[in-house]
């Protein structure tokens, strides 16, 4: 095949231009930005080295506010949905009647667009009309438990975040799609060996099934720890970041500082700084990962 | 697993049903407050346990609220012209990476996992200085061209799948003096099929339901997408739950469709594509 070789760079040469345009050249010219101080609207573009950089750690409130809420949010949601996914893949792998319904049943809220899965809870959460009071405030009135006590959800500071959280819950969708299709994958003739051996259902769980679907662990783990960090529907749509700054998350803080106040170098200073946080995180997992992932091949 | 105890199978199909009730139930109230008459509303929960006194005609009246056929219209040709661009192209580059050794070719792919790992806020401001410079700022282009060049994800699965066909096909049909491309074109893009369907099922519900892009890029209405003209309606009529959830409801049912059509293919697409590493 030597003498294809040009046909192989041929071939991918709408990705590699692409890459070039879309990708390279952006990156590039956003670390520029971050060592600049430009409004976007002007046509002046000051050179001022780290000062955006020494700014944001060390004079930004915001930016500490807002890296604050966001690794709280994935502390919170990203291991609450990838446990949620694999509970509800292994229960769909029991055979169960129905599992096709189930699959796209739990499937839904991934179809929905992203305005409407917000607009959707922001009636969730309403307190004194939404779904979620009005199921609670029989239960509250059993108890004896006064109604003003329902929790405000979005509304309030201190359940703004835990809202957030529970949201994503609905979007277990597709990391349920990628256990499902993992479990699809473990050979029959393990299980049935574990069976013939009398291996009991946990036993099964964790010498078999568990290690033959670390691959989509860890894929579930790092797509989860990537989208959690750029969080932005639910702020931009729900709350504004509000109250107090609770759910300011750190997309919603560059896009503010991007396209409400036209800072673009000091937003690309920022931009930069999530950038080398997801990819460290996501080095780290890798790293850690040949220490638990079990590959076949 | 198909030997599990009726007991854990049923204590499985109790969790499963409490589970779906979560989801189904405010699915369920979206239905029903698109179909109550305005002065109905602000009853909560207690919507669902009464099915009566349908307002079927919140739709029309919703959906002419605001040119929303126009903005339907929008969305789908911005979808599908970047889907087929995406989607062609995402195997084109999988076929040339699978099959034809060349200097830098692992370097290359490393190159293009990693482009998986970029905040998209790192490159929008640059991208849309880029985009500005070409004139492109409120036109369709901003949101179709970039699929142009594949995307990661697709060449991704498309060259694990490629990897999985026997290289006996393309190569006889390489040596009885078929060009590479024809090669591509007769050989392996038709049996791409199940893997291009995955390509397709994400590419299209992820390009239907964005916002960022077109809220960045588009500002006359007549140009809107869905989600767009979603989040403007609820700027004018915010209190107006029936209209906005017709609208909701009207804007999900291309997605129920096409995965409720491709599901069991795009299932099993998915499954053959993990088996060959």
């Amino acid at each position: 095949m030597r003498r294809y070789e040009r046909w192989g760079y041929l071939f991918v040469s709408p990705w590699l231009l692409g890459f070039l345009a879309f990708t390279a050249f952006p990156i590039a010219c956003s670390l520029y930005l971050s060592l600049c101080r430009w409004e976007l609207i002007s046509p002046n573009v000051t050179f001022v080295g780290m000062a955006n950089y020494r700014q944001i750690v060390a004079a930004d409130p915001q930016f500490w506010n807002a890296l604050r809420a966001t690794v709280s949010y994935v502390a919170g949601a990203a291991p609450l949905v990838m446990f949620a996914s694999l509970g509800v893949a292994l229960l769909l792998n029991l055979d169960i009647p129905g599992m096709r319904l189930f699959r796209t049943i739990f499937f839904l809220p991934a179809l929905l667009s992203g305005t409407a899965f917000c607009f959707l809870w922001l009636n969730v959460f309403d307190p004194q009309n939404g779904l979620l009071n009005s199921a609670l405030a029989p239960i509250f009135n059993l108890l004896g438990i006064p109604l003003a006590s329902l929790p405000k959800w979005i509304y309030s500071k201190d359940w703004a975040l835990f809202s957030m959280v529970l949201m994503s819950l609905w979007g277990i969708g597709p990391g349920m799609i990628v256990f499902l299709v993992g479990l699809r994958n473990i050979p029959v003739e393990l299980i049935e060996a574990a069976l013939v051996d009398g291996a009991g259902c946990w036993r099964r769980f964790i010498h078999i099934t568990f290690p033959m679907i670390t691959p989509a662990v860890l894929f579930n783990l790092i797509t989860g720890l990537i989208a959690g960090f750029q969080v932005f529907l639910p702020a931009f749509v729900l709350t504004r970041g509000g109250p107090q700054d609770s759910t300011l998350f750190y997309a919603l803080y560059i896009w503010q500082v991007a396209f409400e106040q036209f800072r673009a170098g000091y937003a690309s200073a920022l931009a930069w700084i999530l950038f080398l946080v997801i990819l460290l995180l996501t080095l780290v997992s890798f790293g850690l990962s040949r220490r638990w992932v079990y590959y076949e091949s | 697993m198909n030997r599990s105890s009726r007991g854990a199978r049923l204590l499985g199909h109790l969790v499963l049903c409490l589970g779906g009730l979560f989801f189904l139930v405010p699915f369920a109230w979206m239905i029903r407050v698109s179909l109550t008459p305005e002065w109905q509303l602000a009853s909560g929960l207690k919507l669902l346990y009464e099915w009566k006194d349908l307002a079927f005609a919140n739709y029309p009246k919703a959906l002419t609220l605001q040119p929303f056929w126009l903005y339907f219209l929008n969305t789908y040709l911005v979808t599908i012209l970047a889907l087929a661009g995406e989607v062609f192209v995402s195997a084109l580059v999988a076929y040339g990476f699978a099959r034809f050794a060349f200097r830098g070719r692992e370097a290359l792919f490393l190159l293009v996992l990693s482009t998986m790992m970029i905040p998209p806020q790192v490159t929008m401001v640059p991208t849309f200085i880029l985009f500005r410079w070409l004139g492109w700022i409120d036109t369709f282009l901003p949101l179709i061209v970039p699929s142009w060049a594949g995307s990661a994800f697709g060449i991704f699965l498309a060259r694990q799948f490629v990897r999985g066909l026997p290289r006996d096909l393309d190569s006889a049909a390489l040596i009885d003096g078929c060009g590479p491309f024809e090669v591509f074109r007769h050989v392996i893009l038709p049996l791409l099929k199940p893997a291009l369907m995955v390509i397709a099922v994400f590419g299209f519900i992820g390009r239907w339901n964005d916002l960022l892009t077109p809220l960045i890029y588009l500002n006359t209405q007549a140009k809107f997408t869905i989600s767009l003209g979603l989040l403007a309606f609820q700027g004018q009529y915010s209190t107006q739950l029936g209209y906005l959830m017709a609208v909701s409801v009207t804007a999900m049912i291309p997605c129920i469709v096409l995965f409720l059509v491709a599901q069991d293919y795009f299932i099993k697409g998915l499954t053959l594509g993990a088996v060959k590493g």
